[in-house]
C-alpha cells in the first residue's frame, strides 16, 4: 500500500508539472486543475479508507530504512488532514476556474496552486522533520507567490509582511533541526521519540529545543502572540487564494505543533504543554477581540482564525484523551468552515464591488441563497447546535471540565459567545440591513451556479459532519488515542514493516 | 574553533535581528539573509568539527572508525542554502515590487491594509 502514501504527493506536483506545459493554453489549465483535484481527493479519501482499516502505515522512500531514509507515515491524524487538503483543494479548485482573472491564470496560477497543495499534503505525511521544514519552504514559496499575484499594492503590502515573519519562523525552526541533530543525531520523528527517552540527553536542552519549535510553529499557525502577520496579509488576495490560506495553512502548522508535542517532546507535559493552554486562551481571546473591531468582511474572518486556532491548541495543551479527539474534531469542522466562509466573501466582493461592512448590506433580499450559504458556516463556527462546531466546541468543554480546568473552560466560552456576536454582526451588516447602495454587479447564470457549487457543496458538508456526528467523532477519537500512544507510530516506522 | 563559531553564529544573529527590526526594507532583507547564515552556521557548529578526519571507510575496513567528520549536517546546509537562496531572491524582488508600487521604503508606511 506503499504507493497510497506517495500518490497525495505526486498527483498534485504531477497535475503542477502537465499545467507547466499547458502554459499556453487556459482552457486546457483549468481542466488540468480540475482532475488533478479530483484525483488527489479521491486518493485521499482512499488512504483514509485504508489507514482507517488497517492501521498506521509508513513507506521508506528510495528503500532508504528508518531512520537513515526519508519515511513517509499516515496515521489517522494525517490520512484525515490530507483528506480535508483535498476537499479544500477540490473546492477551491472549481471556485478558481470561475473566479480566477486571465492575467493571474496567465502567470501560472493553477500550477503554482498544485504545488502550494503537494506541500501542504507533503507537510502531513513526512515523518522526518527536515523533510517537514522542506515540505514547509515548498508550500511556503508557492504561497508567497499566491499572495502576491496580480501586484496590487494591498497585496504586495501584505506579502511583505507574510514572506518576513515566515522566513523568521522558518529560520527557527531550522535552527531547532540543527541543534536536535547535535544532540540526538537523528531528525526522523520516531526515532527521535525513541532518542529524546535516554536519561543521559540533557532535558534543559530538550526543553529548549521543545521552545523554539513551539515559537516556529506558533508563527506558523498564528498562536498569540505572533499572530499579527495573519490579519495584515490574508484579506489581501484574491478570495479563492485566502480561502485556501485560511483553510489550510495555519492549519499545517496547528498538525505540526500536534506532532511535534504528542510524538517528541512528551517528558516535561507540565511546563510545554501547560504553556500552550495558556497561550491557547489569550489566542481565542485575542483574536476574537481583534475581530469585534473590525469593519471589513474578510478582515473579521482573518481574526476569527486566530481565535480558532486558540480552541484547538486547548485541546493540545490538555493533552487527555479527549481533547485531542477535540482538536482533531475540530480542525476537521474549522477547515471546510472557514474555506466556505472566505469562498462566500468572494462572491459577495464580486456582487458588490467591495468587503466594507459598512456599504455592504440587502444581500438577504436580493440572494436568499447565497445569504442561506452564509449562515450555515457562520452559525457553525459560532457553535450552534446541531452543526459541526457545535460538537467540536462540545468536545473540548467536556475535555476541559474533566481535565478541571475551569478557566480555559470559560475562556472557550466566552469566546464562543463573542464569535456569535461578531457572526450576527456579518450578517446584520451585509445581509440584512438595507443597502446604501443597491446596486449589483451583473452574474449570468452559469457564472452564478460556478460561484455557488463549491460554497453549497462545503455548506452540505458542515451540515452532514453536524448531523451525522457519529463516524467522524468515532474516527476523532480513534486519532486521539493513536497520538496519545505513540508506541505503534514508532513500531511502524523503525520496525521496517513494508 | 568551536568557541570562535559560537561568538561568531552569536553576532551574526544579533546582527540579523537587529536589521530586522529597523523600519527600512532594505535592511530587513539584508537582516533576513545573515539571519540565514547564521541559523546554517548553527547547523554546521552543532553537528560537531571534526578536523582531518573524512567520512570515507579506509580500504580493508567493513565501516567507519570514529572520530570522523559527520556528513549529513552538511548536507543539511546544503539544501537549506539552496532553499533560503530561492526564497531570499524571491523575497528581494517581491520587496523592490512593493517599493515600486507603493513608493514606501519605510515599513511603517505600508499600512494600507491595516486599516481596512
Amino acid at each position: 500500500m506503499a504507493s497510497l502514501l506517495v500518490l497525495p504527493i505526486v498527483t498534485p506536483l504531477g497535475t503542477a508539472v502537465l499545467a507547466l506545459f499547458l502554459w499556453r493554453h487556459r482552457r486546457a489549465q483549468q481542466a488540468v486543475s480540475l482532475l488533478g483535484a479530483a484525483a488527489l481527493l479521491a486518493w485521499a479519501v482512499a488512504l483514509l479508507l485504508s489507514v482507517s482499516r488497517d492501521g498506521i502505515q509508513a513507506t521508506a522512500i528510495g528503500n532508504w530504512p528508518a531512520p537513515f531514509g526519508i519515511t513517509l507515515v499516515a496515521d489517522l491524524l494525517s490520512a484525515m488532514m490530507v483528506t480535508l487538503a483535498a476537499i479544500v483543494g477540490a473546492a477551491v479548485a472549481v471556485y478558481s476556474v470561475a473566479t480566477i482573472d486571465a492575467r493571474r491564470e496567465s502567470f501560472g496560477y493553477h500550477p503554482i496552486f498544485h504545488v502550494l497543495l503537494a506541500g501542504v499534503c507533503g507537510a502531513f505525511l513526512t515523518g522526518d522533520l527536515f523533510n517537514l521544514y522542506v515540505w514547509f519552504e515548498v508550500l511556503l514559496i508557492s504561497s508567497f507567490v499566491l499572495m502576491g499575484l496580480g501586484g496590487e499594492r494591498g497585496q504586495l503590502e501584505g506579502s511583505v509582511k507574510y514572506v518576513t515573519l515566515n522566513l523568521l519562523s522558518s529560520a527557527l525552526f531550522l535552527a531547532a533541526v540543527g541543534v536536535l541533530y547535535g544532540t540526538v543525531g537523528t531528525l526522523n520523528m520516531a526515532d527521535l521519540a525513541v532518542a529524546l527517552q535516554d536519561p543521559r540527553v540533557d532535558s534543559r536542552l530538550t526543553l529548549a529545543i521543545a521552545l523554539l519549535l513551539l515559537v516556529a510553529f506558533g508563527i506558523k499557525a498564528a498562536m498569540f502572540p505572533v499572530f499579527a502577520w495573519l490579519p495584515a496579509s490574508y484579506h489581501t488576495p484574491p478570495a479563492a487564494v485566502a480561502a485556501v490560506f485560511a483553510g489550510l495553512l495555519t492549519k499545517v502548522g496547528v498538525y505540526a505543533l500536534v506532532r511535534v508535542f504528542t510524538l517528541i517532546f512528551t517528558h516535561d507535559t507540565g511546563v510545554t504543554h501547560g504553556l500552550i493552554l495558556v497561550l491557547s486562551g489569550l489566542t481565542m481571546v485575542s483574536g476574537v477581540l481583534g475581530a469585534a473591531a473590525q469593519g471589513e468582511f474578510r478582515r473579521v474572518l482573518s481574526f476569527h482564525i486566530i481565535s480558532q486556532i486558540g480552541y484547538m491548541l486547548m485541546g493540545l495543551g490538555l493533552y487527555t484523551r479527549l481533547a485531542l479527539a477535540g482538536t482533531v474534531f475540530y480542525l476537521t469542522h474549522h477547515i471546510i468552515v472557514k474555506t466556505n466562509l472566505f469562498l462566500v466573501s468572494g462572491i459577495v466582493h464580486r456582487l458588490k464591488g467591495t468587503l466594507d461592512l459598512a456599504s455592504l448590506g440587502g444581500l438577504y433580499r436580493t440572494r436568499p441563497i447565497l445569504a442561506l450559504l452564509f449562515l450555515v458556516p457562520a452559525l457553525s463556527l459560532a457553535g450552534l447546535p446541531p452543526l459541526s462546531g457545535f460538537w467540536a466546541k462540545l468536545l473540548l468543554v467536556q475535555a476541559g471540565l474533566e481535565a478541571e480546568s475551569y478557566s480555559i473552560v470559560v475562556v472557550a466560552l466566552v469566546v464562543s459567545l463573542l464569535t456569535l456576536y461578531s457572526m450576527t454582526k456579518l450578517w446584520t451588516e451585509a445581509f440584512w440591513k438595507a443597502a446604501p447602495d443597491a446596486a449589483e454587479a451583473p452574474l449570468s447564470a452559469g457564472e452564478w451556479r460556478g460561484l455557488l457549487l463549491p460554497v453549497a457543496a462545503l455548506a452540505l458538508l458542515t451540515v452532514v459532519l453536524g448531523l451525522g456526528v457519529e463516524p467522524v467523532l468515532a474516527l476523532s477519537l480513534r486519532a486521539a488515542e493513536q497520538l496519545l500512544n505513540p508506541a505503534e507510530y514508532i513500531r511502524v516506522v523503525l520496525g521496517g514493516r513494508p | 574553533m568551536d568557541t570562535l563559531l559560537a561568538v561568531l553564529i552569536g553576532a551574526l544573529y544579533a546582527a540579523g535581528l537587529y536589521l530586522m527590526m529597523r523600519r527600512s526594507i532594505v535592511r530587513l532583507i539584508f537582516g533576513l539573509v545573515i539571519l540565514g547564515h547564521a541559523v546554517n552556521l548553527l547547523i554546521f557548529a552543532a553537528g560537531r568539527l571534526t578536523r582531518a578526519h573524512p567520512p570515507i571507510v579506509p580500504e580493508g575496513a567493513a565501516a567507519l572508525v570514529p572520530p570522523y567528520a559527520d556528513p549529513l549536517p552538511q548536507a543539511l546546509i546544503l539544501t537549506a542554502i539552496v532553499i533560503g537562496f530561492g526564497l531570499q531572491a524571491f523575497a528581494l524582488v517581491l520587496f523592490r515590487q512593493a517599493h515600486r508600487v507603493s513608493g514606501a521604503e519605510d515599513l511603517d508606511a505600508m499600512r494600507t491594509t491595516d486599516s481596512h
